[in-house]
């Protein structure tokens, strides 16, 4: 039954399970394309979780080399992405437990919090808010907005809802359960909304900031 | 259906994954609440800045000097 169940998965792989055996036996330059594949994206888990470039860069590094160190105990019955996000993640709330000297970490942090999960600003946005502000200014904004949320809210969201990975996918990789992971997405997508509301309220010549709507008159301009 | 039921399905309307009677039950009240209308569609907007607009993005030239570290670690560890 397991043989052949197993022949059945084999023909549906996922492509990265033929790199990951490549690599297991002695191919570096399989891993070198993983690496390649994936490192932006864990790269920018490690930056969410521990708010630090510099720390991100150290976690993008640790967590790839100790993926590769440990790569005999991956199993193929999950997906090297969930993974290799689960090690990144472990890494980045251990790099930010050293920075906060010994405090316990994890992505239960700041569950308790009620913030955002009744809506509260319940005023309409702008047509298109985000062209009122520069890309520079609107990415100062949204850094801004997340940068605040528990590291669990943040990590969730970045995985479901930028990165696009199944509920089930999150869920494996911070070894959390779906309804953990979905409480979690409601709540963050609830706590960003109520955040970006100050910036992206419909409104009149300026914004409630006090931005001078730079990006529209730049725009208008052209 | 109220504004906390219209909640509690929120994220499955936004995410398509909803039977076609909650569906109807659901658009049934955003036909009539101007405030879940606002969270509904506010939540979507938010979602969408956040995915067009990548955070943390990696400037070429730092990428691949990580890139290179890890796999000079990785070559040096096998």
């Amino acid at each position: 039954m397991t043989t052949i169940q197993s022949i059945a998965d084999e023909s549906e792989q996922h492509p990265d399970l033929a790199l990951v055996a490549r690599a297991r036996g002695g191919d570096v330059s399989a891993y070198d394309a993983l690496v390649r594949k994936y490192e932006r994206q864990i790269f920018r888990i490690a930056q969410h979780i521990t708010q630090n470039r510099e720390d991100a860069e150290d976690v993008m590094q640790d967590s790839f080399l100790k993926a590769y160190e440990k790569l005999d105990q991956f199993q193929g019955n999950s997906k090297f992405y969930t993974w290799l996000v689960r090690i990144s993640v472990n890494e980045s709330l251990m790099r930010l437990r050293k920075r906060r000297t010994g405090k316990m970490v994890s992505i239960d942090e700041d569950l308790e919090t009620e913030e955002g999960s009744v809506p509260r600003d319940l005023a309409d946005w702008a047509p298109d808010p985000e062209q009122n502000y520069t890309q520079t200014e609107l990415g100062e904004i949204l850094e801004k907005t997340i940068k605040g949320l528990p590291p669990g809210f943040k990590v969730v969201f970045e995985l479901r809802d930028v990165q696009g990975l199944s509920t089930e996918d999150t869920a494996e990789a911070l070894g959390l359960s779906v309804p953990a992971v979905k409480s979690r997405l409601l709540r963050a997508r609830l706590q960003l909304r109520e955040r970006l509301s100050r910036y992206f309220h419909k409104k009149q010549g300026t914004s409630p900031m006090g931005h001078s709507l730079k990006g529209r008159a730049a725009s208008e301009g052209k | 259906m109220t504004c906390k039921e219209f909640l509690a399905h929120l994220d499955d309307l936004i995410d398509g994954s909803i039977s076609p009677e909650i569906r109807a039950e659901l658009e049934t009240h955003l036909h009539c609440c101007e405030h879940c209308e606002v969270v509904f569609n506010t939540t979507r907007k938010t979602i969408q800045v956040y995915r067009s607009n990548e955070l943390y993005d990696l400037p070429e030239n730092l990428r691949d000097r990580l890139h290179a570290a890890i796999m000079a670690r990785c070559k040096k560890s096998s």
